[in-house]
């Protein structure tokens, strides 16, 4: 049974439908990349799972329906989103950003042994968690981002364009740990990206939307020799 | 015509109970400050619902309570109160224009206003103060035990405010739903119910004004006006976003009022009020933002 499952989820933005009926699962302690160019409706699929936008059709995590259910209510379940634009507390500091991740299992039970697991990974957050969010650079913020998410323990994590705006080398590493938290926790992922290159890279399994539904899906070997996907989104 | 018959005692007592009416306005500029920085609203029932709870707090009394129980039994009181307001008559209106919500609160001003009068009659009634009417000296100035009283009420609650947002998991929530309430729900923050205890919190705050400045003003339905008044230039002075500054603001806005009244010949009693906004314009001319504000950048 795969840990999430959408199936005919479709949604829409007033008059403008974004999803007509997404299907796709992402299996216990896989990556999966969600590829698409623009206005496909990867950022609205993610905001689906998370509850944050209004939907129909099913959505199934951890073999409960979890589509009527509120975002604090899911995210409680375990599923981390890391939103477009990151949603960092941009006033707090890096350790309250840490502590709000914390947030959804009892903060002060878990916070001492989760944040010294991440900063394994982010040795440098360490040295600088008394400053503000804000004034990091964006790569800085991303991995803040991306370590919040890590503190709750997610069992699904789903990041939103994390590429989106950073140097190729600050991707490289962040997709890097993501890997490394992947084959050392068995973490579950499901990255929206429009760098095909790099999400290929990281997944085992990719999806790839047009406006509103899935047209490709399959191993990441397959898709990367699949001609119409290397054309519009690998570009060789 | 000024400081004709100036000493430093006189001075000493001019600032003293300067700040004791100073704490009172940082008390209630800071609930000002807690909901506009959550909510993005001003909420003008702030100073009914403190005259309210104040009135709450003498039936208490008069039904034989003695003073601090009664004080803390109306904190508590209030709190609820504050919770339930936001539940029942802000919730509604939330996701509405920011004047919607202020119109709301306008209503809930009058009818808190009407609802006390009915409730308890137009007429003053005294309220006991729990600290001697009695000066101690200090240094040559007469300080009343009563300002010392109230100052250190005033602020020990406000200390109580920031150590609990500073340092207590909820506190830390309710500050990340002030920065970015969206985000806040994907950490599983339920939102609303940190709104709610904002306004229980600042319902706290305005009682503990309230009931410090009754035995002063006397206890009557529109006691908390003019209070409310100076909360609000306190709170813009201070920078209508900022904590440190609401609480800034309230002191040195007592202070100066205190000492133009005295020393300034034609201000008196009469013209406090209005000099107060006008030193408070001024101020506004030179920094926009505030004393400890900060100017909101929009990125386009």
């Amino acid at each position: 049974m795969p840990l999430l499952e959408l199936e005919g989820v479709e949604a829409r933005y007033g008059p403008i439908k974004a999803l007509h009926g997404v299907t796709l699962t992402v299996a216990e302690g896989e990556i999966v990349a969600l590829l698409g160019a623009n206005g496909a409706g990867k950022t609205t699929t993610l905001r689906t799972v998370s509850g944050t936008v209004r939907h129909d059709g099913r959505i199934v995590f951890d073999g409960r329906a979890i589509g009527r259910r509120s975002p604090d209510r899911i995210a409680r379940l375990g599923v981390a989103h890391v939103p477009e634009g990151r949603g960092l507390f941009s006033e707090l500091t890096v350790w309250e950003n840490l502590r709000m991740g914390a947030y959804v299992r009892g903060e002060r039970r878990v916070l001492k042994r989760e944040t010294l697991r991440i900063f394994e990974y982010f040795p440098w957050m360490e040295r600088r968690r008394d400053q503000q969010a804000g004034t990091l650079s964006g790569g800085e913020q991303q991995m803040v981002a991306l370590a919040r998410a890590l503190v709750s323990r997610p069992r699904l994590l789903m990041l939103d364009e994390p590429s989106l705006g950073l140097a190729p080398t600050v991707v490289q590493e962040l997709f890097r740990i993501v890997k490394a938290l992947n084959a050392n926790d068995g973490l579950t992922v499901l990255v929206v990206e429009q760098n095909a290159n790099v999400a290929l890279g990281a997944a085992a399994r990719a999806f790839v939307l047009e406006v509103g539904r899935v047209v490709i899906e399959g191993a990441s070997d397959e898709l990367r020799r699949h001609e119409s996907v290397r054309k519009s989104y690998l570009g060789y | 015509m000024l400081l004709a018959d100036f000493s430093w005692a006189d001075f000493g007592q001019q600032v003293t109970s300067g700040l004791a009416s100073g704490a009172i306005f940082a008390s209630v500029a800071l609930a000002l400050v807690l909901i506009y920085r959550a909510t993005d609203i001003v909420n003008f029932a702030q100073g009914e619902m403190a005259t309210f709870t104040t009135f709450i707090a003498w039936s208490l009394m008069h039904h034989g309570l003695s003073y601090w129980p009664a004080f803390v039994l109306t904190l508590g009181i209030a709190f609820a109160g504050g919770v339930g307001v936001e539940r029942v008559l802000i919730r509604p209106v939330e996701r509405r224009p920011e004047l919607v919500i202020v119109i709301v609160t306008i209503g809930l001003l009058i009818a808190l206003n009407g609802l006390t009068g009915w409730i308890w009659g137009p007429e003053v009634k005294a309220f006991d103060s729990p600290f001697p009417n009695r000066t101690i000296d200090v240094a040559g100035v007469a300080v009343s035990i009563q300002d010392i009283g109230t100052f250190c009420v005033c602020l020990a609650t406000v200390l109580l405010v920031w150590l609990f947002f500073r340092f207590t998991t909820v506190g830390l929530a309710m500050r990340a739903v002030a920065v970015n309430p969206d985000a806040s729900r994907l950490m599983g923050v339920r939102v609303g119910w940190m709104l709610a205890l904002g306004w229980g919190l600042a319902a706290v705050l305005g009682a503990v004004a309230g009931m410090m400045a009754a035995p002063t003003v006397f206890l009557d339905p529109d006691m908390m006006l003019v209070i409310l008044i100076y909360a609000f230039a306190a709170a813009v002075l201070g920078g209508i976003d900022s904590p440190v500054g609401a609480v800034v603001g309230g002191l040195i806005l007592g202070v100066v009022v205190n000492l133009l009244g005295r020393y300034v010949g034609f201000v008196g009693q009469q013209l406090r009020l209005p000099s107060a906004l006008a030193l408070l314009l001024l101020v506004l001319l030179i920094r926009p933002q505030g004393l400890f504000g900060h100017v909101r950048v929009r990125r386009v």
